[in-house]
């Protein structure tokens, strides 16, 4: 017992007299996942977002298309400036504009005929960044609801809407296209909507109504996130400092199989080797040191998190702890294969920092894993890490209790196991 | 003490060692002389148990080092060639973690810590990190650290690689008080001076093979002239050295910047007959020395090749 000791107290003491490495591997998660914590929604889970930069090009100058700018202006999500085409393509091109929206020539006067008889449709132009797919829906999106509000409004209230309707009329009445049948629906909607507008304008004139219309969205939303607990707000710097509290472990996993491959090219490792140690207490003490440096840096974290953001563990301690101690002995053993599978130092640094990146990204600690296609977010029930961050969340924000943790713990100790076994199968004792 | 047999160590067509064997007995010290690639650190290696020779056999008072916690490993200790310390720990922490690994804590693991500190002359320094230590205190650290559990036998893999003088004499010192202490020493080395200072007997390995396992004394016989006298001439220009090899004694002789070195067997009846024929002939000098060939002339007959250029 007392080379066992001995060996992961010479660990620990390593470690920490690099007291510029401690503060710095503190420092840089903290860091990183206070900024990401911020940016996904600080402590409220409502930190406002950057709105999407729009450019709006009026050719048509009609009530209409001042009406839908006005419309689009209004909503929170984006930024709308008014502009010409060729400064609005080049503003695209270069990135400073992710969408502008060119209103052709009459569209305000197509865009109303089109609404009752679906003829002639006018084509709004888009011009978009592509590397901005997911603000490009978004935009759609608002700009379906602005067409539909500003064309309809106008249309039962605005005195063009009035001129239009009437044209429509006209339209319905001379359209061999039409049948007889579906001519005395139109006509008759037509002939309601000019009664319609007629009573609102009567009723304008004497003060008795006030003048509203158009078509609106049939619905409201009341939006509840889903926490621990009534009236308890997501935190998002529990998530931020879960994700880089795995990722900057992993990478002390991999500086621990390095730090191995590097040792059994020295004098040090013959030292031990000539000792009367076995080979499991080599390496066993090796995981011992690493997983309790993993666990260190788990509490200052989660320390750090919980004093300055607020971020409390809302579900089982115990499963949190079972947590933390499962993915720190799984980061040990994922070091020692490290060790175990490398040739070089220089060749294993590199394909391992790759392996950590992926299992990194894959296990959701950068972004959340339902952005991944859905074959590659089965592929992550592979990766250890991906039960990691569904265990720690599931702990720290979610709330649940601790028989939520027992199938990420049981699943990174089997990949504790995988681990510890190739590098022991694999692990070259040769000293030469 | 040590007995060494047939050793043999290939790494797939690359013969390291083959068929090495020596004994060491109690307060021997073993040179084991080769240039760099020889086959030392191999044969070392396979004594230490930290490699499985492909045949032949290591025995330590009679016993084979059957696994990695066989309590026959605690018979050795070994001063590994690259410096074998951690840097950011103290002396004291670092001795302090190497007698761990033999069991030893509390008061015998002070005391060993004390001794061997004291034995190598860094007590002043035992609070101070390895890393302010210069190359020769830290070879001195590392001889230190391989003694702890005081083993008999000590395997020592050119422990003076990179010092300056004073600390290798430093060393030198350490490595003659543990001698006289009866310990046996097993010294790899490519410094001639080195095995001829501090060796009782020396193996010559040369590209994995024994070539010669004898004393000083031993080797020298192998070589056809075990001294060179040297003779200033007053007269070099117009002298011819191979007249000198008429004479029974003389093995060799050549002029070399108007000094003749004349190469003999034995030197007491050699050298007066060498001298007479000089005066016979009308050849005068003013000055004469004599020299004994060093391991380097015995490496450069034994192998053809120099060992300092191999």
């Amino acid at each position: 017992m007392i080379p066992f000791l001995a060996l992961v107290r010479k660990d620990l003491k390593l470690f920490f007299n690099d007291r510029k490495a401690v503060i710095v591997g503190l420092l840089v998660p903290i860091v990183l996942a206070s900024f990401f914590g911020y940016m996904f929604g600080g402590q409220s889970g409502k930190t406002e977002t950057s709105k999407v930069p729009v450019l709006a090009i009026d050719l048509d100058g009609s009530d209409i298309s001042r009406g839908l700018i006005t419309q689009l202006g209004s909503d929170k999500n984006l930024d709308v400036k008014p502009s010409t085409l060729d400064a609005a393509r080049e503003a695209v091109r270069k990135g400073k504009a992710t969408v502008a929206i060119v209103i052709p020539k009459d569209f305000g006067k197509d865009a109303g005929h089109a609404l009752f008889t679906g003829e002639d449709k006018p084509e709004l132009g888009v011009l978009y960044d592509p590397s901005h797919n997911v603000e490009l829906g978004m935009v759609r999106g608002i700009l379906s609801g602005a067409v539909m509000q500003t064309v309809s409004k106008e249309m039962f209230t605005g005195k063009g809407g009035r001129e239009m309707v009437n044209e429509s009329l006209a339209q319905v009445e001379n359209n061999p296209r039409i049948s007889t049948e579906d001519r005395k629906a139109l006509r008759h909607l037509l002939n309601g909507v000019n009664e319609l507008n007629e009573q609102r304008e009567r009723e304008g004139e004497s003060g008795q109504g006030t003048i509203t219309g158009g078509l609106t969205m049939p619905y409201d939303t009341r939006e509840q996130a889903i926490t621990s607990g009534q009236d308890i707000e997501y935190n998002g710097y529990a998530h931020a400092f879960a994700g880089m509290g795995v990722q900057f472990i992993l990478f002390m996993g991999l500086d621990v199989g390095i730090a191995l491959l590097t040792l059994r090219q020295s004098g040090l490792w013959q030292r031990l080797r000539a000792a009367p140690l076995s080979r499991t207490m080599l390496l066993g003490s090796r995981t011992v040191s690493a997983s309790l440096i993993a666990g260190f840096i788990l509490l200052v974290l989660f320390g750090f998190a919980r004093v300055v953001f607020g971020v409390h563990i809302l579900g089982s301690f115990a499963g949190f702890v079972g947590v933390c101690a499962a993915f720190s002995l799984m980061t040990a053993a994922f070091g020692l294969m490290v060790a175990a599978l490398g040739e070089t130092v220089e060749a294993t640094r590199g394909y391992s920092i790759m392996a950590t990146l992926i299992m990194v990204m894959l296990g959701g600690a950068w972004v959340p894993t339902f952005v991944f296609p859905a074959w590659l977010r089965k592929l992550t029930v592979v990766v250890p890490t991906r039960w990691a961050m569904d265990g720690l969340d599931a702990m720290i924000w979610r709330g649940l209790g601790f028989s939520s943790a027992l199938a990420p713990i049981a699943v990174l100790l089997l990949f504790t196991l995988l681990f510890g076994v190739l590098a022991v199968m694999r692990f070259r004792w040769r000293t030469e | 003490m040590l007995e060494v047999k047939h050793l043999t160590k290939n790494y797939g067509k690359l013969i390291a060692v083959t068929g090495v064997s020596f004994r060491a007995d109690r307060g021997e010290t073993i040179g084991l002389l080769g240039p760099n690639g020889a086959g030392k650190t191999t044969t070392v290696s396979m004594i230490a148990g930290l490699l499985s020779p492909d045949s032949g056999e290591v025995l330590i008072e009679g016993k084979q080092v059957k696994s990695d916690t066989d309590p026959v490993k605690l018979k050795i200790g070994l001063v590994p060639q690259d410096m074998a310390l951690y840097d950011k720990l103290s002396a004291r922490d670092n001795l302090t973690f190497f007698a761990a690994l033999y069991s030893l804590a509390g008061a015998k693991a002070k005391q060993a810590i004390d001794d061997v500190l004291n034995l190598v002359g860094l007590s002043d320094r035992a609070g101070d990190k390895v890393e302010t230590f210069s190359g020769g205190m830290k070879r001195r650290l590392n001889l230190a650290a391989a003694l702890l559990h005081d083993p008999q036998i000590l395997l020592l893999d050119e422990p003076t690689v990179g010092v300056d003088p004073q600390s290798r004499n430093a060393i030198f010192d350490n490595l003659e008080a543990l001698k006289k202490r009866g310990k046996t020493l097993i010294y790899t080395t490519h410094y001639m001076e080195e095995a001829e200072r501090l060796c009782d007997r020396i193996v010559i390995i040369d590209h994995g093979r024994m070539i010669a396992n004898d004393t000083l004394q031993g080797l020298h016989k192998l070589l056809p002239v075990t001294n060179v006298i040297a003779i200033d001439l007053d007269h070099a220009d117009s002298f011819k050295p191979e007249q000198m090899l008429a004479l029974p004694e003389v093995k060799s002789a050549e002029l070399v910047q108007g000094t003749l070195r004349v190469g003999v067997h034995d030197l007491p009846r050699g050298a007066p007959g060498v001298l007479r024929w000089l005066a016979e002939n009308g050849h005068s000098y003013h000055h004469v020395s004599s020299e004994q060939p060093d391991l380097e002339t015995v490496f450069l007959t034994l192998t053809g090749r120099s060992l300092r250029d191999s």
